[in-house]
């Protein structure tokens, strides 16, 4: 039946529904054992606070990690590959042009020389 | 003759003619009241989706639909006295156009719906309701027309509404310039696909896609032609290193607008995909333009991703990241084409291979649509792209941050959505054909689910930033839109062999049988 059959990949196959129970059941017994652990969570009380070593708690805006701090680490280890890329996208029309006519050009070459 | 009848007989032309119809009469009946227009310009969408599903299934079931403009029998491809051309304007609509129509019905009708909250609050509606169906009418028609002049047609049509619709909100000429970089490129690439369909006709006689493939030689004229249109047509669906237009047009237009040019682009993508394997198949030195195809999939997936990681704008992120995706169905595709000239390769691996592609431009128009759908319910609400002012988002928008967190983990490749089934299907075969490209499409999935983590923390995540404390939930039609299509996400993904099997698999055969094409045309005469 198409509706539970799995995907044939030209390699092995995709059954969605046996890896949807096969996740139910894992997040049952995760669930399971969460439970059976102690529940000594108080809401609204000085529990929830955020522990930061005795100091003041800052303001909402100044916790939360922005955008442009995040993978810093991953675009410092890509410099050399960003410094590249990033100044070729110069958001002028003209250099637009120029790469499309740049691999038109190249095409041509390939296609007319090779096939 | 019943009107049922009567629509499932014309339903090819009566595709293009209800949202052109609707367009063009929308400026006037929004004349009479804001309601009237929401409800004329809505029912005409709903009405040609329905059209476009009656039509699918007709094919889907009965096998390619033709339909002949001004002739005595909508059948009647070559009239006696033509000398054997079909010179009418035909509609050839088979299981891949189909394929191609049903996505166009489903994107547009829910962005339709979704636009009708996120632009009630902005003026000229009249020309972005008018443009808006233009834009359905030119994918419609690229998608369906079987005579290659009218593609150059319907391929101006959805430039000429895309580029106004990307200008909409001319916000301080940001908008603006956007849009004339995308209509100078469209022009360009436009121009090309003339000059193209000049070499066909001189040579040929003939305008007649089923007519130039049957009687394509492959000279150097053609291969000339064949160049013209790979280039224009992966400029114009985004393909790396032609893609640099993309970030600015999707970023600066409305959010409803950048998730139709995902589909816009796709039919672009879809002209492609027609020409190398309908007028040319294995003619053309499939390894040589096979490469070329595979090439630009795997520039297009790197560069868009790792573009993707440091924007700070989320449209523009998401952007890079629909080059990326663009970059997988070239792959599929391309290795479905560069052994196309060899039966036991195409069984092995080719053919997965393309339908991993031609199921993942299905996928794509849905998730990434999604996608950015959700970024204008965000934007809607606080009013900024810019990721760095964003945060804590999910304690007030939980439905956009679900519809999200959904197009991101499809978009990603993580399962159960849909995104893994045709990755799936693409990193495998692919692998049998050159181990290196499977392993480079599973590391752009990595860097991709490492881009929505950071997009996802910077919008939703963190404690409740008092500028945002008022901030509530999209309005319903919007969040209705965002809906229709996070339910097609999960669905594809929990069964897609249903989908491969009733839609994909057709498809794939449609576009790779080129004699059957050929003879639904000529053959019919």
């Amino acid at each position: 039946m198409d509706l539970l059959s799995p995907v044939q990949t030209g390699y092995g196959v995709w059954a969605p529904l046996a890896w949807l129970i096969a996740f139910v059941v894992v997040t049952i017994v995760v669930y399971l054992i969460w439970n059976m652990g102690e529940s000594s969570y108080k809401k609204g009380t000085d529990q929830v606070r955020p522990y930061l070593s005795g100091n003041a708690e800052p303001e909402k805006g100044a916790v939360h990690i922005r955008a442009s701090n995040l993978y810093w680490g991953y675009l410092q280890a890509l410099k050399g590959y960003y410094d590249t890329m990033v100044p070729m996208h110069t958001g002028i029309l003209t250099d637009y042009i120029v790469w499309f006519v740049a691999v038109t050009a190249l095409l041509l070459v390939i296609v007319g020389g090779l096939s | 003759m019943t009107l049922a009848d009567f629509i499932v007989t014309n339903a090819p032309a009566l595709l293009v003619a209800i949202p052109l119809f609707a367009a063009f009469t929308s400026p006037a009946v929004g004349k009479i009241s804001t309601a009237a227009r929401n409800l004329w310009v809505m029912g005409a969408m709903l009405l040609t989706a329905a059209v476009a599903f009656i039509l699918a299934f007709r094919v889907f079931s009965t096998g390619t639909v033709i339909y002949v403009f001004g002739a005595a029998a909508t059948t009647l491809a070559v009239p006696l006295d033509s000398g054997g051309i079909p010179i009418r304007i035909i509609f050839t609509v088979d299981a891949m156009s189909a394929f191609m129509e049903i996505i166009c019905a489903i994107v547009g009708t829910s962005v339709l719906l979704y636009s009708l909250s996120s632009e009630s609050k902005n003026t000229s509606l009249e020309g972005y309701y008018a443009l808006f169906l233009l834009m359905i009418t030119g994918v419609f028609g690229m998608v369906s027309t079987g005579d290659f002049f009218n593609f150059f047609v319907f391929l101006e049509i959805l430039s000429l509404a895309s580029a106004g619709l990307i200008a909409y909100r001319i916000d301080g000429g940001l908008a603006v310039e956007a849009a004339l970089k995308y209509f100078v490129l469209s022009t360009l690439g436009a121009i090309l696909v003339l000059f193209a369909i000049g070499i066909y006709y001189g040579q040929y006689n003939a305008l007649n896609i089923a007519m130039i493939a049957q009687r394509m030689q492959f000279t150097m004229l053609d291969k000339i032609a064949l160049v013209l249109l790979i280039a224009a047509l992966a400029m114009k669906c985004g393909a790396v290193p032609m893609h640099f237009w993309t970030p600015d047009a999707y970023s600066m237009a409305p959010s409803s607008v950048t998730a139709f040019l995902v589909v816009a682009s796709q039919a672009s993508l879809y002209g492609l995909f027609r020409i190398l394997f309908t007028f040319y198949n294995v003619t053309l030195n499939c390894v040589t333009v096979g490469w070329i195809i595979i090439i630009l999939g795997i520039l297009s997936m790197v560069v868009g991703v790792t573009m993707a990681i440091p924007q700070k704008d989320v449209k523009r992120l998401i952007a890079y990241c629909a080059i990326s995706q663009t970059g997988y169905m070239l792959l599929g595709v391309g290795v479905g084409l560069a052994v196309l000239g060899n039966a036991a390769l195409s069984n092995a691996f080719g053919f997965v291979a393309m339908e991993g592609g031609i199921f993942h431009i299905f996928n794509d128009a849905v998730f990434k649509g999604l996608l950015f759908l959700t970024a204008g319910a965000i934007f809607y609400r606080i009013g900024t792209c810019d990721l760095n002012k964003m945060g804590g988002l999910g304690h007030n928008m939980k439905y956009t941050m679900i519809f999200f967190i959904i197009g991101a983990l499809a978009t990603a490749g993580i399962p159960p959505f849909n995104g893994f089934a045709s990755k799936l299907m693409i990193y495998e075969s692919v692998y049998l054909f050159n181990p290196i490209l499977a392993i480079i499409a599973m590391v752009v999935s990595i860097l991709t689910l490492a881009v929505f983590v950071k997009v996802f923390h910077s919008i939703f995540m963190g404690p409740q930033l008092p500028e945002y404390a008022d901030v509530k939930e999209a309005p319903l039609p919007m969040l209705i839109g965002m809906g229709i299509l996070a339910a097609i996400v999960i669905l594809f993904g929990l069964f897609p062999q249903l989908v491969v099997n009733g839609l994909v698999a057709p498809a794939a055969h449609a576009l790779t049988n080129q004699g059957g094409y050929i003879s639904s045309v000529l053959g019919g005469a």
